[in-house]
């Protein structure tokens, strides 16, 4: 006989997986829109620490 | 293992809000509200985006450091009747899995906040992860009564990181927001101990209340909260205050203040005559007091942004 009710002991490990998943997919979008941020805005940054790229900056005195 | 334990344990398998109960949520409003406003009042714009993902990586450490806290503190929490239902005493999350947990999210949280926003912040992350599981919950808990005191710095770190999420350092208005947080933590956490007194004591936590007596907590109370309201009405005159949050910070410490006095002046028979009324109180404006600094910051902020900014 093929079993049609699901116990408390399902409904416990869908709520973690379910948890789980809806976590896994949040970083997946945060990644995400890191991404998008730091390359829209960071033509200037270099990549591991964020901080601008001296080769990339204005020269001092340079005229625009 | 039998049958029936097998059923048992099956039973108790953990949901997924008993790892959410394993962060310590309602801690984690603090942190995040608190780091929120240091983010937001820094000079620095920070993009929406980073601002967001910054806050939520701090709240992940400070539940990560809860986590840690739950997984070392386990053998006290049994004991103690406000968190005999966490998930670990309840038996629910073995203390394995709460120490993998805590420190996966440890390194998560840092490095992501490091990422997406500088190296600084990460690192204070760590280090106040660091603070709060080893300084406090391993070591000054446990041995000293002072421990509500100095384990606070780690609840008063958030609006630093916060601020140097926007600015990538330290300054006088972050270290203003740390010592208000820092010097309201200890009236705050003793006005608990005086009317959850038994609990500390079952659990051999040197709790003021249990290894000082009750009348030099309440002393301690009044002193603490003297310290406070110089600093905290002092913090408007920073560039992060204002004429409105100093008529807030006045107002709060003068009845701060008042309450802190009426503590001290009630003997033990006084207290217990009316459960502990005035300690109760007490305990609950000051969270309101902490809520109502940080909400001025907060509208000070608000005001420069429409021009209306004093100093």
């Amino acid at each position: 006989m093929a079993i049609t009710r699901d116990s408390d002991l399902h409904t416990r490990r869908f709520s973690r997986n379910a948890g789980l998943g809806v976590v896994l997919l949040g970083f997946v979008a945060i990644v995400f829109g890191l991404t998008v941020v730091k390359v829209e805005r960071g033509s200037t940054m270099e990549a591991y620490d964020h901080q601008p790229r001296t080769s990339l900056l204005p020269a001092e005195g340079a005229q625009k | 293992m039998s049958d029936i334990s097998y059923i048992q344990q099956q039973d108790n398998e953990a949901r997924f809000s008993d790892y959410i109960a394993l962060l310590k949520p309602r801690v984690m409003s603090l942190v995040v509200f608190t780091a929120f406003v240091g983010l937001v009042v820094a000079p620095n714009p920070v993009h929406p985006f980073v601002g967001f993902v910054a806050i939520l990586f701090i709240a992940l450490g400070g539940g990560a450091s809860g986590a840690l806290n739950m997984w070392y503190d386990a053998d006290i929490d049994r004991i103690m009747r406000r968190t005999r239902s966490r998930p670990i005493p309840a038996g629910k999350v073995s203390e394995r899995e709460a120490l993998g947990f805590g420190l996966a999210l440890s390194g998560i949280s840092c490095v992501m906040l490091a990422l997406a926003t500088n190296i600084f912040s990460g690192l204070f992350l760590a280090f106040t992860i660091f603070f709060y599981v080893v300084i406090y919950t391993m070591w000054l808990k446990r041995a000293t009564p002072q421990n509500i005191v100095i384990g606070g710095a780690a609840g008063a770190f958030p609006p630093m990181i916060g601020w140097a999420v926007a600015t990538g350092g330290i300054s006088i208005e972050s270290i203003a927001m740390f010592l208000l947080v820092f010097l309201w933590t200890p009236p705050h956490f003793w006005s608990l101990a005086l009317f959850m007194k038994s609990d500390y004591h079952e659990a051999k936590v040197p709790m003021l209340t249990v290894t000082h007596g009750r009348e030099h907590t309440r002393k301690n109370i009044l002193v603490y909260t003297l310290i406070l309201a110089p600093l905290a009405v002092g913090t408007g005159f920073t560039s992060i205050g204002g004429p409105l949050y100093l008529a807030t910070a006045i107002v709060m410490n003068a009845l701060f203040i008042k309450g802190a006095i009426e503590i001290h002046g009630r003997t033990e028979v006084q207290a217990e005559a009316d459960k502990y009324a005035v300690e109760k109180r007490f305990f609950y404006f000051s969270l309101v007091y902490l809520f109502a600094h940080f909400a001025a910051l907060l509208a000070e902020e608000g005001l420069s942004h429409i021009g209306l900014g004093v100093w």
